[in-house]
């Protein structure tokens, strides 16, 4: 007595985008990370499956310049041992905080954005450096700004017959960093989590702040106070009181909530604390 | 005393050739090279012909009346083999440990969120998923009890009140009063004990209408004592096999698949397997006692401990389980192990509609440790003295009594496990700290190291080994010994503690056999073994082999006297061997004797007594275990984010039988004393478990241990066997409070509540 | 491709057919339940565990994670792939010198873990150690042991 089901295996982007559009109920797995789980559990029982496993195209990344294009299927180990690690320091360090090896072998960026966690921990990284999510249907391509495709808690406005093809990020021009704190020293989902990149040709800094809101949050106000405060000849924050400032102007950007893994006030608490972190370690 | 240190491999060489030696030797775990080939067989590995599979459907509310069930639904999906609800239930409604209270499945009521209220047996476990999520049930909601403070005062949850047991321990001068007190509340949330292998097995039905269950637990007896009423079949119908356990730490001491995949199998005439997704785990089994403690420490200014006052709440959820008990061992072990000449303690275990809670390893004195031990660095605080030497002021000994007048009559190394733990160089800054990763915060890189402040911390604690209060604790054994092999038949657990491994060497040591075989544990083929839990399984049915064995050596001795007409007395066995002392007389065991030899042995400890009702006096307890430790322990001040940096222990074995497992243990037990310091906690909010997986429920990584110094503390226990006592759960008494005085060391804060969360530190 | 019943997967080198009545059951339950190969253990099923760890292509994963009848042209390593109890690899030898093994049931994926771990770094240092088999619970022994039954294989190895 089975159940009706059925897995398409595509091998190339046109096929998958042509199986979404005469099936359009069918539900994409990438690395299967997160929608594993829901299965196991039965959260989710989709009757189509649209397996990327076979579709190489997706796995690609290049440099074009100063940007970087990642393909929606770099997984996070992909990150970690390949070039992306120098080009995108607070990517990388994301990407080493994400669950364990087996996860990071697995799990892919393209999934990360596409799950919309507030959690999911390369988020804060591409929102800090404005990445471009590059989005591909039957009828054509688009591109949104990351910020622009994540709608709310686990929300992502993607049509059903849309996938996410890749995503644009500049190449690293200053330090970078990524910071997250949990309970346990590793394989944990972040409290709260902060991305922080320096701009140096255009004189500015980005941050963005993870598990601390129903999206990511750009701190707009701490980057403005900040990026007017840098030394940019030694690439550094001089006043002490400055960077306690950053630190509290981002805390006030949080929109934190109280749920069983931490506390809006720690949350909001840690937020100024690795705010304050990540400027000081520019130098 | 003869020391072990885990670090040094040298010190710990495993016996490396193939052949059993006897005690204190590491020989290897006779099922190791099928767990590490994957070969082993658990209880969610089984399969039989025919089978199916069941699921249970739980109720998602903490109190309600289930108005309504209807099952028809679920009935007619295809592939389904039946639906079932408690009107359909063959026998006694209700099973528990110590008090038959817990349902089968819920009849009108339902008092924690995750009680059974319904069966499917299916096909396959998708199909039975689906067939659950159709079974349509009306509740009537209720006003849920999940403050414990208010048990006392409110509606009973559970016919017959909400106090499961009160413990009232007074002692000597109710006035008494020292020169210094010191007071506290302290709060200890709820651990799971977080095993790895599912909750499963099979239950096959016979065509003679009796029922085999294949099934990972701890007691078998017990839980057949439980589950043949329930089944409404007469003993003998019901056997009860031990299928491969994936860890226990009390958690198996209650039914989990049990009666549910009798009832479907009797029901469906097919073999069903029941296994728990990790989220039914949590809901599926009992967990370790919420505990609020209220202390009131007396002392002269020399710190010597002039009376202990304590109030000790434990919240035992919705069902009784093994409360009764634990509330026992958290007043006994209220004071620790000190001499405390006046003692007004009171434990009171209480019904809630929180989930049910039962046994954990440490038992009631893993609160209690933590209790006494915050309270002990109080003192010392106050008093301006070290730490140390306040526990070296007041440390029990051989001889002293406790505050239940028993006398302690075994060797209590209290002095010489904090010395130990004490002895070992403090670490200096890890070298492998290149990139931070080895900080607090780990893998988030969080740390800056001006603001990583390291504190150290000590604690002690002790508990009863095997039963106590009078509680029939005993063991039987039978061992053949045929053409020189022994059969040793023992319905004891093997739960990953390591039993297999010291029957072996406890025989080997009598016997000198090598050729020794474990019968596969059951029911019906020897009586009780008791539960693997308490510490015990070696201190009992270790000691009944050796009874044994000791037996079948002088039945050996006596038929070569008689077959060779050599003195019986002069002869020894080794080797494999029977000799005389001048060697005239070597001949080998298999030849020795012709017939087998078999002997069957009932071990009981010595006799134990209740506690007085009104003073709580009384001699309790066969024996007690006791172990020290140090934490040293990084703390980032501004996000309370911990590293715990390294333990050292000094632990009373009695003597160690098998070193590296007492390491073993000794580790596996401080990583869960350090996952309740600082991670582990059932959160429920309205009686509703929050985080009943394991992205929340979090449990240490490899990435949160630190190296572990062990000191073996070998002062054998007279009767005990070889000397050897118990070691399964000390090690988780007192790691708990050394990681929370370190972490107060480092932060001067007084948290009073474990596990830590990093804003009690941050936001201080 | 497009699979609505039965698929092969390629497990330890050995063409494995499967018919499965649902095609939403994970690699972990199809090795399990329908190919006999119990040796890969399910602990959670939710990734957090390592219990169940294979290789895939040459990369660790948890089989649990994996849709089962999307493992189809990938080749597929269980712990059974790597030894035997007559033929036992170094590191699961070492686990049993070292006393790693108590209930036993994080062994498996452990195992298979190390294996990964020591190809692409035969000499970790003990933080690398730390950070590679975090995925990998243990709630018996502490990790102290498996710590050194790890550090036994790399010393053996340069030997
Ligand atoms: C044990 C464990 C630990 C984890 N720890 C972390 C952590 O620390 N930090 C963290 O951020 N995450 C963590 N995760 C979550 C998860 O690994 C990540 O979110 C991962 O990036 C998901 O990627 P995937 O390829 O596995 O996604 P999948 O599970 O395959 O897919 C997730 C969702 O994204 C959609 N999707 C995937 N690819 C595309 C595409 N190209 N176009 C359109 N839609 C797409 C799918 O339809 C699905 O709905 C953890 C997960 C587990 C199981
Ligand atoms: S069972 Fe797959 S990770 Fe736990
Ligand atoms: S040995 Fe039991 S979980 Fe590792």
């Amino acid at each position: 007595m089975p159940i009706r089901m059925k897995v398409f295996l595509p091998t190339s982007l046109e096929d998958a985008l042509g199986i979404l559009r005469a099936s359009p109920g069918a539900h994409v797995l990438a690395g299967g990370t997160d929608f594993m789980v829901e299965m196991n559990y039965g959260h989710r029982r989709p009757e189509r499956i649209l397996s990327l496993r076979f579709v190489d195209e997706l796995r690609a990344w290049s440099r074009e310049g100063a940007t970087l294009v990642l393909g929606a299927g770099v997984r996070f180990a992909d990150i970690l041992s390949s070039e992306i690690a120098t080009l995108s320091p607070a990517l990388a360090q994301a990407a080493r905080t994400v669950g364990s090896p087996q996860i990071r072998n697995t799990g892919t960026i393209g999934g990360n954005i596409a799950t919309a966690s507030p959690a999911g921990d390369t988020l804060p990284v591409l929102w800090a450096l404005e990445a471009m999510v590059n989005i591909r249907s039957e009828k054509g391509e688009r591109r949104i700004a990351i910020r622009d495709l994540v709608t709310g808690v686990k929300r992502n406005e993607l049509a059903k017959d849309e996938l996410i093809t890749s995503i644009s990020i500049p190449v690293a021009d200053g330090p970078q960093e990524f910071l997250k704190v949990g309970r346990r020293n590793a394989m944990v989902i972040a409290a709260a989590s902060l991305a922080f990149a320096c701009n140096r040709s255009e004189r500015r800094i980005a941050c963005a702040l993870g598990a601390v809101g129903p999206t990511i949050i750009r701190c707009t106000d701490a980057e403005r106070f900040v990026g007017e405060r840098v030394d940019w000849e030694r690439l550094m924050v001089p006043s002490e009181r400055d960077r306690v400032k950053f630190g509290e102007l981002c805390s006030e950007a949080t929109l934190a909530v109280d749920d069983h893994r931490s506390t809006a006030r720690y949350r909001r608490h840690a937020i100024s604390v690795m705010a304050y972190r990540a400027v000081a370690r520019m130098s | 005393m003869s020391k072990w240190f885990s670090k040094g491999t040298n010190n710990v060489m495993p016996n490396a050739n193939e052949s059993i030696s006897g005690i204190a030797t590491s020989l290897q775990r006779p099922d190791a090279a099928e767990k590490v080939c994957g070969t082993f067989e658990y209880s969610s590995d089984l399969v039989a012909n025919n089978m199916l599979w069941g699921g249970t459907l739980r109720s998602p509310h903490p109190s309600a009346r289930i108005v309504e069930i209807n099952v028809e639904n679920a009935r007619g999906i295809q592939g389904v083999a039946t639906a079932l609800t408690a009107n359909d239930l063959p026998g006694k409604p209700n099973y528990g440990l110590l008090m038959s209270d817990q349902p089968v499945l819920a009849d009108e009521f339902v008092r924690f969120e995750g009680e059974p209220v319904a069966l499917v047996a299916a096909a396959d476990p998708e199909i039975c998923r689906r067939a659950l999520a159709a079974i349509e049930i009306s509740y009537e909601l209720l006003e849920p009890l999940t403050d414990p403070e208010r048990a006392e005062d409110s509606p009973a949850v559970f016919p017959g009140g909400n106090v499961i047991r009160r413990v009232p321990i007074e002692r000597g001068d109710p006035e008494a009063s020292g020169d210094v007190v010191v007071e506290g509340v302290y709060e200890v949330g709820m651990q799971d004990q977080a095993f790895l292998g599912p909750e499963s097995g099979v239950a096959v039905p016979n065509e003679d209408g009796s029922i085999d269950l294949y099934v990972a637990t701890q007691g078998l007896h017990q839980d057949h004592a439980q589950l043949a009423p329930c089944l409404g079949l007469p003993g003998e119908k019901v056997r009860i096999h031990l299928a491969g356990v994936g860890g226990a730490f009390g958690g198996r001491e209650d039914f989990s698949v049990h009666a549910h995949a009798c009832f479907l199998a009797l029901n469906t005439r097919r073999p069903v397997k029941m296994s728990y997704l990790r989220d039914e785990s949590f809901r599926g089994h009992l967990h370790r006692h919420p505990a609020r403690m209220w202390y009131r420490h007396h002392a002269r200014k020399s710190g010597k401990l002039v009376k202990v006052e304590a109030r000790i709440l434990l919240d035992g959820g919705a069902y009784a389980s093994s409360s009764s008990a634990v509330a026992g061992n958290a007043a006994r072990f209220a004071c620790g192990p000190y001499r405390v000449p006046n003692v007004s303690v009171e434990a009171i275990c209480v019904r809630t509609n929180n989930h049910p809670c039962g046994a954990m390893r440490g038992f009631g004195a893993v609160q209690a440790c933590y209790g006494h031990e915050s309270q002990m660095d109080k003192l010392a605080k106050k008093l301006g003295m070290d730490p140390l030497e306040i526990r070296f002021i007041n440390a029990l000994q051989t001889g002293d009594r406790l505050p239940t007048g028993q006398k302690v009559h075994v060797p209590a190394p209290v002095r010489e496990c904090l010395e130990a733990a004490a002895a070992v160089p403090l670490p200096g800054e890890s070298s492998d700290n290149v990139d931070g990763y080895g900080l607090p915060g780990g893998a988030g890189r969080t740390a800056d190291r001006s603001r990583i402040r390291r504190g150290v911390g000590f604690a002690v604690g002790y508990k009863n080994l095997a039963y106590s209060e009078g509680y029939d604790d005993n063991a039987r054994v039978r061992c053949c010994l045929k053409d020189g092999k022994l059969t040793i038949t023992s319905a004891a657990a093997e739960i990953g503690q390591g039993f297999v491994t010291v029957a072996r060497q406890i025989a080997h040591e009598v016997l000198g056999v090598e050729d020794i075989a474990l019968h596969p544990a059951n029911t019906s083929d020897i009586g009780s073994a008791g539960s693997s839990a308490a510490s015990r399984q070696t201190y009992m049915s270790g000691k009944a082999i050796e009874l044994a064995c000791r037996q079948i050596a002088q039945r050996v001795c006596e038929a070569c006297g008689e077959n060779w007409k050599v003195n019986a007395k002069q002869l020894s066995l080794a080797n494999g061997r029977v000799r005389s002392e001048d060697g005239r007389f070597d001949v080998k065991l298999a030849e020795a004797c012709g017939d087998p030899i078999e002997t069957e042995v009932f071990h009981s400890h010595r006799q134990t007594f209740g506690m007085d009702k009104a003073t709580g006096q009384g001699d309790t307890d066969a024996s007690w275990i006791f172990g020290a430790q140090r934490a040293v322990v990084d703390v980032d001040l501004d996000l309370g984010l911990i590293r715990v940096v390294q333990i050292t222990t000094g632990q009373d074995v009695g003597r160690a039988i098998n070193p590296l497992s007492v390491i073993g243990q000794i580790e596996g037990g401080i990583s869960q004393g350090l996952g309740l310091a600082v991670m582990e906690e059932v959160l429920s909010q309205d009686g509703v478990v929050q985080n009943g997986s394991f992205t929340d429920y979090l449990v240490p990584t490899f990435a949160d241990m630190p190296p572990v110094e062990v000191t073996l503390i070998e002062k054998p226990e007279d009767g005990a066997p070889f000397g050897a006592k118990g070691v399964g759960e000390t090690p988780s008494l007192s790691s708990t409070p050394a990681i929370a005085a370190a972490i107060r060391a480092a932060t001067g804060l007084e948290l009073p509540r474990v596990p830590i969360r990093p804003e009690q530190i941050a936001l201080a | 491709m497009e699979i609505e019943r039965r698929y092969e997967l390629l497990i330890n080198g050995k063409e494995c057919k499967v018919e499965s009545s649902w095609l939403g059951e994970s690699l972990m339950y199809v090795l399990r339940e329908r190919l006999g190969l119990w040796g890969t253990k399910n602990a959670c099923e939710q990734g957090e565990c390592g219990s169940c760890s294979v290789l895939i292509d040459g990369m660790l994963a948890c089989s649990c994670l994996e849709l089962a009848a999307t493992a189809v042209g990938v080749d597929i390593t269980t712990v059974e792939g790597l030894g035997a109890p007559d033929n036992m690899t170094d590191i699961q030898q070492s686990f049993i010198d070292e006393g790693a093994v108590q209930c036993g049931f994080c062994t498996p994926g452990l195992v298979v873990a190390v294996h990964d771990l020591l190809l692409s770094n035969p000499a970790p240092s003990g933080q690398e150690i730390k950070e590679a088999l975090a995925g990998n619970l243990c709630r018996c022994t502490g990790y102290g042991r498996i710590e050194a039954a790890v550090v036994k294989v790399v010393q053996q190895r340069h030997e």
